[in-house]
């Protein structure tokens, strides 16, 4: 039983989605602030790289670990490259090939999902029991080998990526899609004669979109530190091209000699999950309508 | 009868004094007032009934009592005494020691209330042993002379069952019993028998009234069920959103309300409907059985006729097969064996050999508008759909008949834009009413539309349903366990037990004796507007 007075959810009036918005931002806590403010600075560079850096991202232009200088504010790497204009065209390309390859899954993991909460039957188990085999071996083990196995071209590397990955938004696009499916307005709509297409697109899929968001962002994260540690380990993203994963690895040394230059892809790496993370927590409170007491 | 009473339990003296008391609860960013200054007043030996519909603040008054208030409510003003004790400033370490030793509280839901992975016994025992009132044999021996108070089936042994292995009705007494093994001062009894069927449910009133009067515990019954709280209370408190409305005792109070709030609430009993009766079939169930899996047989060998333009009810206690009954007319459960007519022709076993016209002449209104309205989508949509689907309208069209539909139901054009979020109970099962007409059906299948429901929205909502049935001529097969409702709007009633039809007639044959004995039971077992009902009841089934 409720305790809400019946008059006070009547008086609530509607509201734009503008309005929404507004009142969501206004109540947003320092952390989210503080998150959305770096994923925009990070967005904001990985888009205007190359206008943005003042050297390109595979040219040496001076010499091996140059200490940080007014031409070069992060210095050189051991070949002569500029490692600020390294780091903004890392963010653009490890960025861009995690968001693909998590848009991938999604695509795969969350169609899949679906389609196996609402048909159920032999097609559900088979999936699920897949990915259950799947889930249980190591994502970075699994992956190294099946990379040895097909070459380390880049689309091997979000095609690996994205299939092993999927299985968790499978089990999530799954189990969210079956505690719809089995509410009485999913009945109501097959007792009309929907179609499974209507079905699934109207009744469910924006029931379900909330946690889906939450996860999305997420399984970024996830996938952003995997391919980094990859490309650490000299399978993930290939030279020349610039990635923080790779920079790190190829700067380590430097570490013991107190230089920064290793610090600073760490810290972009560091960074950007943190601020992921705070504000997918702010958007999961948000929606899952849980409230702190008092 | 065992006498505890000890000086300090003399009946009459005052136990509970609350003085104006506020409560307010914090939800969209702002604190809104749930109780509005009530004062109550409980002698010890006292039952009081608090009664209200939902969201009159009759849960947060009586856990108000115990001190206690939910996550996200606070306390603004006023003063509770317990025993001469403030609770309101009371550490919560203070409060701890007296839950469950000298205030307890039993839940609705037995179920969710006990702990699935341990024994009955562990935790009746729990809070006796806890607080350090005896020890583990003595508490368990006390247990036992309790299970035997309260009529448990075995009192010796069923505390070394788990939870999963009683009935509702006797888990609903083992919470009883849990509450009463400090003997407390107090017992807030929260809507104890909500969820029980209405043959369970006088067993356990009967057990929870004798026990608080063995041992001359006060208690606080909270309920929307105006009988019910004939039967418990010596005292009763009429709520409205957060304030009271009247307070008497209760004989006065049943014999002459003063408010006409009050009036209103007793008045809903008062629904009719002439019977009338037709040979004009449209729906013939003929000896249908029907299964989950291979095992377990819930439909035997049901055979229903139902008349066009009447109201045909099942009714039945949970278990008995009704609802089953619908999934298979319907398509969702398929018959194992029988067959199902409408209109003079054989339905199709399974939903997906049907054709649209015949999936639109057959509709369904579920019980909970929660959960059979799609939360995502606006009224427009919720009821447009089924129009614009069986290709009766298009475009613009759909709208203006979205608002005809509307006004059918009693709710204006300003609804259409709006989210099920955004309405009450009984407006989203208005709703839910409005888009099984849009589809212009023949027969629609009411799943216990009303249980839901507060009692006045209750009778709002079949006065709707009266004048569409009179206005369209829709057949209604009309499902439910309150026998209320079946004797308010039905022409024929279809007694089902276990699966089996046990008594199928026009009302006044089935209402009135002689009565298979199945039909006299659950009949018999409806509480009345009556205080006397239940001493009566126990009475003449003694004999």
């Amino acid at each position: 039983m409720t305790t809400e007075p019946q008059d006070i959810r009547s008086i609530r009036t509607r509201r734009s989605f503008v309005q929404n918005a507004k009142r969501l931002l206004k109540t947003a806590p320092i952390s989210a602030w503080f998150g959305m403010i770096v994923i925009a600075f990070y967005l904001f560079i990985a888009i205007f790289a190359p206008v943005l850096a003042p050297f390109s991202e595979s040219d040496a232009i001076g010499k091996a670990y140059e200490q940080p200088s007014l031409a070069h504010w992060f210095g050189t790497d051991q070949i002569g490259r500029d490692v600020l204009s390294r780091v903004m065209y890392g963010a653009r390309n490890t960025i861009g090939i995690a968001l693909l390859t998590v848009m991938i899954s999604f695509a795969i993991g969350g169609v899949l999902g679906v389609y196996a909460a609402v048909t159920r039957g032999w097609l559900d188990q088979i999936l699920s029991r897949l990915v259950d085999v799947l889930m249980s071996i190591p994502v970075l083990i699994f992956s190294l080998m099946l990379l040895a196995m097909f070459g380390k071209e880049l689309y091997n590397l979000i095609l690996i990526l994205a299939v092993l990955d999927s299985t968790r938004v499978y089990r999530l696009a799954r189990n969210t899609a079956l505690s719809v499916a089995v509410q009485d307005f999913v009945e109501a709509a097959r007792l009309r004669g929907e179609k499974l297409p209507w079905i699934v697109l109207r009744e469910i899929v924006p029931n379900i979109l909330p946690p889906l968001i939450a996860e999305f962002g997420l399984r970024f994260c996830f996938v952003f530190l995997t391919i980094s540690a990859l490309s650490f380990l000299g399978v993930g993203i290939q030279p020349p091209t610039a990635d923080w994963g790779s920079m790190v690895a190829e700067s380590k040394t430097l570490i013991t000699y107190g230089r920064i230059q290793p610090l600073i892809p760490a810290a972009s790496i560091a960074l950007l999950t943190v601020a992921v993370n705070f504000v997918v927590d702010w958007f999961l409170q948000k929606t899952s309508g849980l409230r702190d007491e008092k | 009868m065992k006498s505890k009473s000890s000086d300090a339990r003399v009946k009459g003296s005052q136990l509970i004094e609350i003085r104006g008391l506020k409560i307010e609860g914090y939800s969209d960013d702002r604190w809104h007032p749930i109780i509005k200054g009530i004062d109550l007043d409980l002698k010890r030996g006292e039952v009081l009934g608090l009664i209200g519909e939902s969201g009159a603040g009759k849960s947060t008054l009586g856990l108000a009592a115990m001190g206690y208030t939910k996550p996200g409510c606070r306390i603004s003003a006023g003063t509770i005494s317990f025993d001469g004790k403030d609770l309101v400033n009371a550490s919560s370490q203070e409060l701890r020691e007296m839950w469950g030793s000298k205030i307890s509280y039993v839940a609705q839901s037995a179920s969710a209330s006990f702990n699935p992975a341990h024994k009955l016994m562990d935790q009746v025992v729990e809070s006796a042993t806890n607080h350090g009132v005896m020890d583990r044999a003595k508490a368990e021996s006390d247990a036992v002379d309790l299970f035997g108070r309260l009529q448990l089936p075995n009192p010796q042994t069923i505390g070394s069952r788990y939870p999963h292995q009683v009935s509702g009705g006797q888990l609903q007494r083992a919470m009883t019993a849990m509450a009463m093994s400090c003997r407390p001062d107090l017992i807030v009894f929260d809507e104890p028998t909500t969820a029980l069927d209405v043959t369970t449910q006088v067993e356990v009133l009967a057990a929870m009234r004798r026990i608080v009067e063995e041992f001359n515990t006060a208690a606080i019954y909270i309920t929307h069920d105006l009988a019910v709280v004939a039967q418990m209370a010596h005292r009763i408190m009429v709520l409205r959103h957060g304030n009271l409305v009247e307070e008497a005792n209760t004989r006065s109070m049943l014999k002459a309300p003063t408010q006409d709030y009050t009036k209103s609430l007793w008045a809903v009993r008062s629904l009719q409907k002439p019977e009338s009766s037709s040979t004009d079939i449209i729906l013939d169930i003929n000896a249908v059985h029907a299964s989950y899996g291979n095992k377990i047989k819930v439909l035997d060998d049901v055979s229903v006729k139902v008349p066009r333009g009447s109201t045909v009810a099942v009714v039945g206690e949970s278990g008995s097969g009704k609802s089953t009954l619908a999934r298979a007319i319907t398509g969702l459960l398929p018959p194992s064996a029988g067959h199902i007519s409408f209109n003079g022709t054989k339905l199709s076993n399974r939903l997906q050999d049907r054709d649209r016209d015949m999936l639109r002449r057959i509709q369904m209104i579920y019980q909970s508008a929660d959960t059979a309205l799609n939360p995502r989508q606006t009224v427009r949509d919720i009821i447009g759909r089924p129009i614009e689907f069986y290709g009766m309208n298009k475009g613009r069209k759909t709208d203006n008949r979205v608002a005809e539909l509307l006004d059918a139901i009693e709710l204006d054009e300003s609804f259409i834009d709006r989210y099920p979020g955004e309405l009450s109970g009984g407006q989203k099962q208005r709703i839910s009413i409005a888009r099984a007409l849009a589809a212009e059906p023949d027969l629609i299948i009411c799943d216990e539309v009303t249980s839901a429901l507060d009692q006045i929205v209750q009778e709002e909502i079949l006065r709707l349903l009266m004048k569409l049935q009179k206005d369209t001529n829709v057949t209604y097969l009309f499902i439910t366990h309150d026998i209320a409702t079946v004797r308010a709007i039905s022409d024929e009633i279809v007694v089902m037990h276990k699966g089996k039809v046990v008594q199928q007639g026009l009302k006044s044959k089935v209402l009135n004796p002689p009565h298979p004995a199945y039909t006299e039971l659950l009949l018999s077992s409806v509480p009345q507007m009556d205080p006397d009902w239940l001493s009566n009841l126990l009475q003449s089934r003694a004999q």
